[in-house]
Order: structure tokens, then C-alpha cells, then sequence
């Protein structure tokens, strides 16, 4: 025990002593949640689309009347000429632009009207949700049409959001930061720090001491578990009291499951900083194996049901995935039976772990 | 005198693949002495060092440290030596006392016979005034005495030193030789490697190692007897030459 405090208590101390390494630990969190929860949001505004009425008619001015109200577009910018879409494109001044044919208004009385969306496909996914929107908007027009000739629309979605009714993405985004901080703190930094003692020659100096290896590790391992647990509440907090994000479900099943991951998130650590053969490296596998899969195929942001099928194999072999489906469960809907991730998330603890000590003690041994 | 040898080897030998790094090493050294382990880069020293430390299982032979088997009782072995490595190992980040007292600490001791023990060795180290420093800022040679400091944070009775003296400058390592004595004095067994013919006349006996092989165990004017050597410089290229 005094051992293992004592290779506790030295690690502290390094983290202490290394303020920059201490504020970007600590900070780095608190901008995450800040910068994502305000930055991706998912709902467009201020979109500026061009408007070419080709009729001109009553009935071309309700339609654009309609568009234009809802709020979401600035501006509507009345275009002179099908030169002037591609020109708005080219210049970055409009994303999209609507046209309405010559002989819309007759068209309309006869049944049949047509009318086009174009859209500026350079920044693809801008481009999925203008046109989603304004297909939205159009087919809105239409039931107000029916409605108006004394006909009821054949049937009618009425979309009701539960969980996140105002889809806010906060909610949405701060789950996924605790498992990104979490990767973050407990496997960067831990490969890190065990790497670095490796190259100053200061692990073999240990090694002759009578430490077991198993002491090594805890030991050096317990602070970065209660930074990565600070660090985890921060972002919570940060969420609930910024961003408003809800706590369904139990604090201490939240809690329960963080842990299993962290356990995760440091054998994953350990194998990498068992097999690197300098820091340089095990910071570069640190960041390929947790940050970067963590960010983009863990469904943090990208959503894996979009994803081609291969890729979402691998997105299945990621903790985070199944950390993510049981945080946002816990959060947002108060869950507590996640039968499928919880065997998923144990298992892939008890593999990793065996596999870290395992390689672990070869190196050491 | 073997029952009671501090360092005793015999036919101790470590392979790696095809290659012979040290072959069939024996030894015998007495309690309190300071044996010297001369040899060229690369001749197996710090593989024969890293054996007898309990760091490295050998692929033959047998040898036993401070009446510990190696290879076989090494958590009680590794109890009763103290190793500092040519690189001095220690963390920059943290003061005097600070490594002091974690290799104390790894070594089980408590608290108050930490607090004991680096109050008994910082003066004898003359490092009593840099207690609260930073290591990273201290010159080499404090680097070097705080290094062997934390290796006998335990009272070990064996201490290996591999290079010890490594890019000191010469006052410096006079003063660190004079440790070595105390220690000796004490009852310490010292193992020590160097690349200084000078230091090598410090020693009660010396070994000369080639390719993995002891070719020369005696003490330093035993040896230029032997070879007709005017010193130990001048024993050392014959022997390696040879």
C-alpha cells in the first residue's frame, strides 16, 4: 500500500508541477462542452436564398410570402434572371434559390404546378437541410392550398420530438464529450505518462525496486482516473447549468458506467504505451485509437445509421459507441437497462485490460 | 568463502537469439568491497548488472545477491540492493526531497523513517541545502550524488553502479569516490562499472570483461603485475587488445 502511494503521490505531483499539461486538462473540457454545445446545431438560421418568380402572380407572391415568414430565412433576395442563381452560388451570396415557373398561378388552378430548389451543394451537409426545409416549406403551401379549395389533405405528419422536443444540441453533444474527455484524459494521458518515464530511463530505475508491476500501474494510474472523473463532472455541470441538459435517470448508474469506461479508456492507454517505442508515438496512436474514432464514428456527432455498412461494423467495436447510447439513454430518457451495451461495454473491458497487463508485464518483466 | 560471498556468480550466462552477451560469468565478491566491473561498450556489463539487479532472468548458471537467488527469490533480492544507472534516473520536476522520498517510499518505507533517512543521508550528500530544489535545475554532479542517495534510501547491501560518473567533471567525481568509501566503510558491498582507468585504482579488485567474457579478476596492481602494465589505462588496452 505505501507503495502504491507513493507512485501515486509522485504522479500527482508531476501533474501539479506541469501547469500548462494541468490547464489544458482542465480547460480543455469546460471550451469542449461551451464551444459544441453553442457551435454544432443542428438547425439552420439566417439562410440567405434567392427567390426567381417567373410568374409573378398572386399566387407565385403567397407561395413566397409563406417561405419567407417562417423566420429561418434572412433574406429573400428577388433575382432577375437564371444567370443571376449561378452567380449567387459562385459568390457565396445565396445557398439556395427557388424558382417559380411562368404559368405557376394557372397551373395551380388546373392542378400540377411545379416549382424548383436549387441548392449549392459545396458544404453538403448545409445543403441536405436547405433542401429539407424547403420542401418542408413547400409541401406546408400545399396542405394550405387543399385546405383552401375545401379539400383535406390525404393525410397529415404531425412530428413530435420526445426527449430533446426543441432539438437542442447540447443535449445531444454533452454525453458525447464525456466520453471523449474521458478517452481524452485517461488514455492520452496515461499512455503519455507512462511513455515518458520509459524514455527517461526512470521505469527501469523503478524496476529494481521491489514494486510489483501491478503496483506500478495502479499507482500511476489512480490520478489520471480522478482527473478524468473531475473532469467528467465538469462537463456535466458545464451541460446541465449552461446548456440546460437534463439528468433523467441516476446519478450513480451515470456514474457506475463512467468507471467501467474508464477502465476501458486506460487499458487502451496502457497497450498503447506497452507497445510504442517513443512518446512521439504514443501520442500519435493515442490520438488515431481513442480521440479520432471517438469524435467521428462513435455517433458523437455523425450519425451512425448514415454511415455505409462496413464502417458501421467498426462503429459496433467501439466503446463509445455503446458508452454513448447508454449515456444519452441515462441522460435524456432516464434508462436503466441497457442489456446489449452493458455485455458489449464488460466485455470489451475485460479483453482490453487482459491484453494491457498482459503486454504490460511482458515489457516489464 | 562462497556461503557468505555478497555477490556470487557461476557460469552465469544470457543469450539473446544467437548472439552471447555474457558467457558463463563467475564471481565472487566479499562483503564491504569495492569491485571494480571493467569493459570496453558492448563487452556485457550492463547485461551481467542487469541479471544480478533481478532485471533480467538469465538463460544459465546460477548466482545469488545479498544471499538472495537470482531468478528466483528476486522481490527479497531486489530489497536488499540499491542500482543507479548511468543515466541517473531521477524526475527533473520534483525537488531533492521529493525523490528522496518516493524511492524511499517504492522501497515500503513509512513516513517518519523517510522523513529519518533523508535528514540522516542529505548532509552526508551535502545536498542538505538543496532539499526544496527542483532537480531539473541542479548541476550534474548533485544530480549525481541525489541519484545515489535515492539507491540507498533503504540501506541496501549490495549497490550497483553502472557508470556512475558519466560526464562529471573530475573534483566532482573525487567527491563521489569519497561516498563510495563511507559506504564500503559501512559494511556496503559496491559493484561498479566505469570507463575511468583512474577510478578503476579505487577499487579493491577488478574484473576486465571482453565479448561476454571475464579475461582478467584480480586486484589493480595484481594486474599490472600480470601484464606489465604501468597503470590501469595501459592494463586495460593490453587486456582488450589482447
Amino acid at each position: 500500500m505505501n507503495r502504491i502511494l507513493a507512485m501515486a503521490g509522485k504522479e500527482f505531483l508531476h501533474i501539479l508541477r506541469d501547469r500548462r499539461s494541468l490547464a489544458v486538462a482542465l480547460l480543455m473540457p469546460l471550451t469542449m462542452v461551451l464551444l459544441y454545445g453553442a457551435v454544432i446545431d443542428m438547425e439552420l438560421r439566417d439562410l440567405r436564398v434567392g427567390v426567381l418568380d417567373l410568374d409573378g402572380g398572386d399566387r407565385s407572391r403567397e407561395l413566397l410570402r409563406a417561405m419567407t415568414s417562417s423566420g429561418f430565412i434572412v433574406e429573400a433576395e428577388r433575382l432577375d434572371g437564371r444567370e443571376a442563381i449561378e452567380a449567387g452560388f459562385r459568390q457565396g451570396r445565396l445557398q439556395a434559390a427557388l424558382v417559380v415557373p411562368r404559368g405557376y398561378g394557372e397551373d395551380l388552378a388546373r392542378g400540377g404546378a411545379r416549382v424548383q430548389v436549387l441548392v449549392d451543394g459545396a458544404d453538403a451537409s448545409t445543403a441536405a437541410t436547405v433542401a429539407n426545409y424547403l420542401q418542408a416549406v413547400v409541401a406546408l403551401v400545399n396542405r394550405d392550398l387543399l385546405r383552401e379549395a375545401g379539400l383535406a389533405a390525404p393525410f397529415d405528419v404531425r412530428t413530435r420530438v420526445w426527449f430533446n422536443p426543441e432539438l437542442v444540441s447540447a443535449r445531444f453533444v454533452v454525453p458525447g464529450l464525456v466520453a471523449l474527455v474521458l478517452m481524452m484524459i485517461c488514455a492520452l494521458l496515461t499512455s503519455i505518462a507512462i511513455t515518458r518515464e520509459k524514455e527517461a530511463g526512470t521505469l527501469e530505475q523503478i524496476l529494481t525496486t521491489p514494486v510489483t508491476p501491478a503496483q506500478v500501474i495502479v499507482g500511476k494510474v489512480l490520478p489520471y482516473v480522478a482527473l478524468g472523473a473531475l473532469d467528467c463532472a465538469m462537463v456535466l455541470l458545464a451541460g446541465k447549468w449552461v446548456f440546460g441538459v437534463p439528468m433523467a435517470g441516476s446519478w450513480w448508474l451515470l456514474a457506475a458506467y463512467c468507471l467501467l469506461f474508464i477502465v476501458i479508456a486506460l487499458s487502451l492507454g496502457l497497450l498503447i504505451s506497452a507497445r510504442s517505442p517513443s512518446l512521439r508515438v504514443a501520442m500519435m496512436a493515442a490520438l488515431m485509437v481513442t480521440m479520432l474514432p471517438t469524435m467521428i464514428l462513435s455517433g458523437f456527432v455523425f450519425p451512425i445509421a448514415s454511415m455505409p455498412g462496413p464502417l458501421q461494423v467498426v462503429c459496433r467495436l467501439l466503446p463509445a459507441t455503446h458508452f454513448l447510447v447508454v449515456l444519452r439513454g441515462i441522460m435524456l430518457k432516464g434508462q436503466a437497462w441497457f442489456p446489449v451495451q452493458t455485455a458489449a461495454l464488460v466485455v470489451m473491458a475485460a479483453v482490453l485490460l487482459t491484453l494491457a497487463i498482459r503486454s504490460f508485464r511482458l515489457r516489464l518483466e | 568463502m562462497s556461503g557468505e560471498a555478497a555477490v556470487f556468480a557461476r557460469g552465469l550466462t544470457r543469450r539473446f537469439g544467437d548472439f552471447t552477451a555474457v558467457e558463463s560469468l563467475d564471481l565472487e565478491v566479499a562483503g564491504g568491497e569495492i569491485f571494480g566491473f571493467l569493459g570496453a561498450n558492448g563487452a556485457g556489463k550492463t547485461t551481467a548488472i542487469r541479471m544480478l539487479c533481478g532485471l533480467l532472468p538469465p538463460s544459465g548458471g546460477e548466482a545469488r545477491v545479498a544471499g538472495c537467488r537470482v531468478g528466483r527469490d528476486t522481490g527479497a533480492l531486489k530489497r536488499r540492493i540499491g542500482y543507479m544507472s548511468q543515466r541517473f534516473s531521477l524526475y527533473e520536476d520534483l525537488t531533492v526531497l521529493e525523490n528522496l522520498e518516493f524511492f524511499g517510499g517504492v522501497y515500503g518505507l513509512g513516513r517518519a523513517e523517510l522523513a529519518a533517512r533523508a535528514d540522516e543521508l542529505l548532509p552526508r550528500l551535502g545536498l542538505d541545502a538543496e532539499r526544496g530544489r527542483l532537480t531539473g535545475s541542479l548541476p550534474l554532479g548533485y544530480k549525481q550524488r541525489l541519484s545515489l542517495g535515492c539507491a540507498l534510501a533503504h540501506r541496501p547491501r549490495v549497490l550497483f553502479l553502472d557508470e556512475p560518473t558519466g560526464g562529471v567533471d573530475p573534483v566532482a567525481r573525487r567527491g563521489f569516490w569519497d561516498l563510495i568509501y563511507e559506504q564500503a566503510a559501512d559494511g556496503v558491498t559496491v559493484f561498479v562499472t566505469t570507463h575511468y582507468m583512474d577510478e578503476a585504482e579505487y577499487c579493491g579488485r577488478v574484473s576486465i570483461m571482453v565479448q561476454g567474457r571475464v579475461v582478467a579478476l584480480d586486484t589493480p596492481s595484481g594486474l599490472k603485475a600480470r601484464t606489465g602494465g604501468v597503470d590501469m589505462q595501459d592494463v586495460f588496452l593490453r587486456l582488450v587488445d589482447a
